[in-house]
């Protein structure tokens, strides 16, 4: 059957083929084309779709980066933000404490100014009123003095004549004045 | 029987032979020894420009922002990337990544043509283009193997297994045999006969229903059952066509991988 076949296909004006023998101007033609092939898509788009996913990771990992190094500034900033406002705040509390220190001390001054004052004051016035006493007593003193003399002489004229009881009056005004005079020099 | 076959041969050519595969020459115009241009070679043409068409088209203006077609294309090219050569050759893979995508597509594209109405016929069910694949494959493993080891000593690591002195006499020719005489063939044969049973069986299942409806008009459903059978087998050729293409890619690979392995 077989060679019936064949001869079928030999009158129909064909050569016998045989399917694992290649033919060679299908090798020839395949080589062509497929060296074509390769070299065209070897050469113009692979690489192109390397070069664009290499710019997609790098698209990628250079968004997250960027992302990433945003974050740590930002971070870095409220850090440096909070130690800003803690050292303000430190800075306040100090501050607040020197004045109450420095506004305790003014008033100390003040107090002790006013007190120093007020003493030297009552001292003027003690002062004062010494002197005044002094000088009055010297006044009263002299005054006593010619008190004394003016009654001596008004009674000394008068009481000539009655000696005894001029004497008498005159003992008593002197005992009189004494306690008077001791009484103003001790105080 | 003889003779009722050599008569509807005369009608409708049944059984399918060998000769179905090598049709007249298109220039000049049914010749039978003439195969410069075939319809074979005009598939083959086809591909390789529907390809170059698709991708220098798709890849003219890349975005960083794919748009849908540049999406397709770099899925395409992803795959194998990712998929074959960076799963199989680590980092080393991305320098293979543009010749296994290259294999891959011209490889799929030629299978499919068993499929596609009018054309029915994969150019790969002619030896000769998976020959050229596999040669160049193996070319490629071996001078990977000599570039990475340097020279001769590529063949003394692949030849000689770390064992035992008395068994390398028999372990010695078994690797010479394995790794560079069979893959070649392997490798060639496996794409070609594939696509040339896919065409075969598809040929079987539509001729044998015209020729049973031919035979007698009584067999009419049986034809019925044997196109229909033509229509699954299509589909069971389409998942045949995608699984040689990634087939040979990831085979292509694995020797690659084994020319650059450091140990056994």
């Amino acid at each position: 059957m077989i060679t019936e076949i064949l001869t079928v296909a030999a009158e129909e004006g064909a050569a016998e083929h045989n399917p694992i023998i290649p033919l060679w101007q299908e090798v020839v033609l395949g080589l062509i084309a497929f060296s074509i092939l390769c070299f065209v898509l070897m050469k113009f788009v692979f690489p192109m779709m390397e070069k664009t996913f290499a710019a997609r990771v790098d698209a990628i990992e250079g968004g997250i980066k960027r992302a990433e190094a945003a974050q740590a500034e930002a971070n870095q900033l409220l850090e440096q933000y909070k130690a800003q406002l803690a050292e303000a705040r430190t800075e306040a509390a100090r501050i607040r404490d020197e004045a109450r220190a420095d506004s305790e001390g003014i008033r100390q001054d003040i107090l002790a100014k006013a007190r120093e004052e007020s003493d030297r004051i009552i001292g003027a016035g003690q002062e004062q009123l010494a002197a005044q006493r002094e000088s009055i007593v010297r006044e009263l003193r002299a005054e006593v003095g010619t008190l004394a003399v003016d009654l001596a002489s008004k009674i000394v004229g008068e009481a000539l004549a009655d000696e005894a009881r001029s004497r008498g009056t005159v003992e008593r005004f002197i005992n009189e004045l004494g306690p008077a005079g001791s009484a103003g020099g001790r105080r | 029987m003889i003779g009722q076959s050599l008569v509807l041969a005369s009608e409708v050519p049944f059984p399918p032979s060998v000769e179905d595969f090598y049709l007249p020459s298109i220039v000049p115009w049914g010749a039978h020894d003439s195969y410069w241009f075939t319809k074979i070679t005009a598939l083959m043409w086809v591909s390789v420009a529907a390809i170059i068409i698709f991708f220098l088209v798709t890849y003219r203006k890349p975005q960083l922002v794919p748009t849908k077609k540049q999406w397709l294309a770099e899925s395409i090219y992803g795959f194998v990337r990712n998929n074959i050569a960076v799963d199989m050759l680590g980092k080393r893979g991305v320098n293979f990544a543009p010749y296994l995508t290259t294999l891959f597509v011209f490889i799929l594209l030629m299978n499919f043509w068993a499929i596609v109405p009018f054309a029915q016929i994969s150019p790969n069910s002619h030896i000769a283009f998976p020959a050229i694949l596999a040669v160049i494959s193996y070319v490629m493993f071996i001078y990977i193997g000599m570039k990475h080891h340097g020279g001769l000593k590529y063949f003394k690591h692949a030849l000689i297994p770390p064992a035992p002195w008395f068994i390398l006499p028999l372990l010695i020719p078994i690797e010479f045999f394995s790794t560079f005489l069979v893959r070649p063939f392997s490798l060639a044969v496996r794409l070609f006969a594939n696509m040339f049973a896919g065409h075969m069986l598809l040929l079987v299942f539509t001729l044998g229903g015209f020729a049973m409806l031919n035979a007698n008009l009584w067999f009419a459903p049986f034809s019925l059952v044997s196109w229909v059978m033509t229509i699954a087998l299509t589909f069971l050729e389409f998942l045949v066509i995608c699984l040689q293409a990634y087939v040979f890619t990831v085979l292509t690979a694995s020797y690659v991988q084994g020319a650059l392995a450091d140990e056994h």
